[in-house]
């Protein structure tokens, strides 16, 4: 067994990167899935803040990491609540319909 | 009041025209506009009788000149505006004025109902104004001024029913028809100016005759004066063929026909169309000593006098037969200038616009009454019906055939006399080819009262029972013009061509020494002055056996001559030709240069195809906004991965 290090912590984080990159893209369901795939995202990079914070003894990175999850509760709190208006618009949220933004 | 005889016309056109217009809100209304502006025309003939009875009066009268104001002045170009009044201005300006007052007259009558009648007084002033600003110009680009006026009141008033297309078209013919000839006036108008270095009549005119046998430089070469002096004749006489429906640019004259009566008759008696021989007469000094030009105004004017008599003889539409008779007396005052006969052309032009008036107003009275019927075959009888106008159209029509004692007798006569007194063979030509259209002018003239007002009714009856009643307002000017038509003639003869023709002409008229003609008139042989009235007497015989007995003598002609009279009614095909020549020619250029050179290379290289592709290129550009947020979040994240991309491998510290 090897001692698992800061490059192991830093490659989970940029696999699920990565991962909520895909979850974007890929998704032609619904837009809760890209949501999920922000937070995905979020915690990704919350991995790294709290393995740098580890591996440099500095305390700042984890409680920049609170901040992070903070605000992406707040974000996914909105986000969810545009979705549920929306819903109610439209009666759809399918990502293929939502293209409103063309010009 | 010299002034003011001009002037007067333009005043009337101005209020007629922007205070009683629909097109201007009418504000005084039609009948305010139809009084004002005839009674200022009949204002500014009184001015005009007085004005010639004051040059009549006095003996050998010298040119009075008005400076209005200076025009133009631009180098050695001094152009000012002013009014020449001499003998041959005060006569041409009491025709015009006098025919024009009582055709306004008439108007009055025969527009009545017409919802454009302020707008046709209006133009009809104009036209009478240009046309004086025509005969008393002072200098050649007043007098162009005044030519291109007549030009373009004609196209508005040959256009008057512009909701006809035949009407539009004949009056765009008209107006370039008398383009191509303008376009010889204002070379001529050039040639002047390099050959005199001026171009007031007071300086041209009298220098003309030095130029004889001397070498001066003509557009950059040295040439013989007398050389240079015919070419400038030549090409202001295309200028007068244009204006004056000389063969070769006669299609036009028919064509207007197309306008109301009134206009027929303003520009085949008084004005327009005598322009040309109004200008070839002013300009005699020049001419006079240019006898190659005068050569070609002879041949043109017995062609055309000939020719048009032809045509007129098979005409059906009463108008247009009296138009070809107006191209053919025109014919005839262009050769009598040619023989250096001018006091009889203008006499001829006084007579006719007398009985040419009297003509065609006759002819307003039978469409009038006909209500707009103008082809005689339908016509016949109206003698029962409108006494008056029959009897004036008589009249009228034995001044045109030159019967003794009627206006058109005098005049005819001198002028086929000078032909004979030119003793030239060119006079000889022009003489028979006189005496010919005299025959063939007797004969058509009663072919026309025959079948209009003698053969029995072949119309419709219903027209025939609702014949309308000649108003007064046209009945008073066709009583006065058929008093001039029969006096006008014996009045004028003598101070006109007479013995003592340059005491009444003045300075106004030059013949040259040499040339003999309008003396040898009055010593002719008795065959030769009789000889017009006899042939008018025999054409009138041949119509009577024609058209009154029950010979079918026409019907059996036409039909044995099938070509010929085709050829005839056919006006010689002289629109056909035009058309194959020059209409379609310049047709199909204009649409070459339209829709290859506009159409495809200016439009398509130019605003339009820079246009094209800039939608095209917005359009794929557009295509890049799908709308969906993961397609733009995408490109944020590749623009992301890119500058981190170019930040690792240190590229942007390389650039700074």
């Amino acid at each position: 067994m090897w001692e698992i290090g800061l490059g192991h912590y830093l490659t989970v984080a940029a696999i699920l990167f990565t991962i909520g990159i895909f979850g974007i893209f890929l998704n032609r369901k619904n837009v809760i899935v890209i949501l999920m795939s922000i937070e995905l995202m979020l915690l990704a990079v919350n991995i790294n803040l709290v393995a740098f914070s580890w591996a440099l003894k500095d305390l700042v990175g984890q409680i920049f990491a609170m901040f992070v999850l903070t605000v992406a509760a707040a974000e996914a709190a909105i986000g969810l609540a545009i979705l549920v208006v929306y819903f109610r618009n439209r009666g759809s949220i399918a990502v293929e319909d939502i293209n409103v933004m063309k010009g | 009041m010299y002034t003011a005889a001009v002037f007067l016309p333009l005043l009337g056109a101005v209020i007629a025209g922007l205070f009683g217009a629909r097109q201007f809100g009418g504000i005084i209304g039609e009948r305010l506009s139809q009084i004002a502006a005839t009674g200022l025309l009949f204002l500014s003939a009184i001015l005009g009788c007085i004005i010639l009875f004051q040059f009549a009066s006095t003996t050998n009268p010298q040119p009075a000149t008005i400076h209005v104001f200076t025009w133009i002045a631009s180098g050695e170009l001094r152009i000012s505006w002013a009014l020449r009044y001499d003998t041959l201005s005060a006569v041409m300006v009491f025709v015009v004025t006098f025919c024009s007052a009582f055709i306004h007259l008439y108007s009055v009558g025969y527009m009545h109902g017409d919802p454009g009648v302020a707008r046709f007084f209006a133009y009809l002033s104009l036209f009478t104004f240009s046309m004086l600003m025509l005969v008393t110009a002072d200098n050649f680009v007043q007098m162009f001024f005044g030519w291109e006026g007549v030009g373009l009141c004609s196209y508005f008033l040959i256009g008057h029913y512009y909701d006809r297309d035949s009407a539009n078209a004949a009056a765009i013919k008209a107006f370039v028809v008398n383009r191509v000839g303008d376009y010889g006036f204002a070379l001529g108008i050039f040639a002047v100016f390099m050959i005199f270095g001026s171009l007031d009549f007071g300086t041209v005119l009298p220098a003309a005759q030095g130029l004889v046998g001397k070498k001066i430089a003509f557009a950059g070469v040295m040439v013989d004066g007398q050389y240079a002096l015919t070419i400038a004749c030549i090409l202001l006489f295309i200028g007068a063929m244009g204006k004056s429906a000389q063969f070769l640019l006669h299609t036009w004259l028919p064509d207007a026909m197309e306008g109301p009566t009134p206009v027929s008759a303003l520009i085949h008696a008084a004005t327009m169309v005598t322009a040309g021989v109004f200008m070839v007469c002013r300009l005699s000094p020049m001419f006079e000593y240019a006898p190659d030009a005068l050569a070609l105004v002879t041949i043109i004017g017995a062609i055309t006098c000939f020719f048009a008599a032809t045509i007129g003889l098979v005409q059906n539409d009463i108008k247009r037969v009296i138009a070809y008779s107006t191209c053919s007396q025109l014919g005839y005052m262009f050769f009598a200038a040619g023989v250096s006969a001018y006091p009889a052309a203008i006499f001829h032009l006084m007579t006719h616009a007398f009985f040419k008036a009297l003509l065609f107003l006759g002819s307003g009275a039978v469409i009038h009454g006909m209500h707009h019927e103008q082809d005689m075959r339908r016509m016949g009888g109206l003698w029962r019906k409108m006494k008056g106008v029959a009897v004036v159209m008589w009249i009228g029509s034995f001044a045109l055939a030159g019967i003794p004692f009627f206006a058109g007798y005098y005049s005819k006569d001198v002028i086929l006399e000078s032909a004979f007194g030119a003793e030239s063979n060119l006079g000889y030509f022009a003489f028979w080819m006189g005496i010919a259209a005299a025959l063939m002018t007797a004969f058509y003239s009663w072919r026309l009262l025959f079948m209009t007002f003698h053969v029995p009714f072949r119309g419709d009856p219903h027209t025939y029972e609702h014949i309308e009643k000649t108003p007064w307002t046209m009945m008073v000017p066709l009583v006065v013009l058929a008093a001039g038509a029969v006096a006008a003639g014996y009045l004028g003869y003598k101070s006109f061509v007479g013995e003592g023709w340059q005491n009444f002409w003045g300075s106004s008229i030059r013949i040259a020494a040499e040339h003999k003609a309008l003396e040898q008139a009055h010593q002719s042989p008795i065959w030769v002055a009789l000889l017009p009235a006899v042939v008018g007497a025999i054409g009138i015989a041949l119509a009577w056996y024609a058209y009154m007995t029950s010979s079918r003598l026409p019907e059996r002609l036409a039909s044995q001559h099938g070509p010929l009279y085709k050829f005839l009614l056919n006006k010689w095909y002289f629109d056909e030709l035009y058309d194959a020549l020059f209409v379609r020619p310049a047709f199909w250029i204009g649409r070459l240069l339209w829709r290859g050179g506009d159409g495809k290379v200016i439009d398509g290289l130019g605003p339009d195809g820079v246009a094209a592709t800039t939608i095209k290129a917005a359009r794929r550009v557009a295509a890049l906004q799908t709308g969906y947020v993961y397609h733009y979040a995408f490109a944020i994240l590749v623009g992301v991965v890119v500058f981190v991309s170019l930040e690792l491998f240190g590229v942007l510290r390389m650039l700074r």
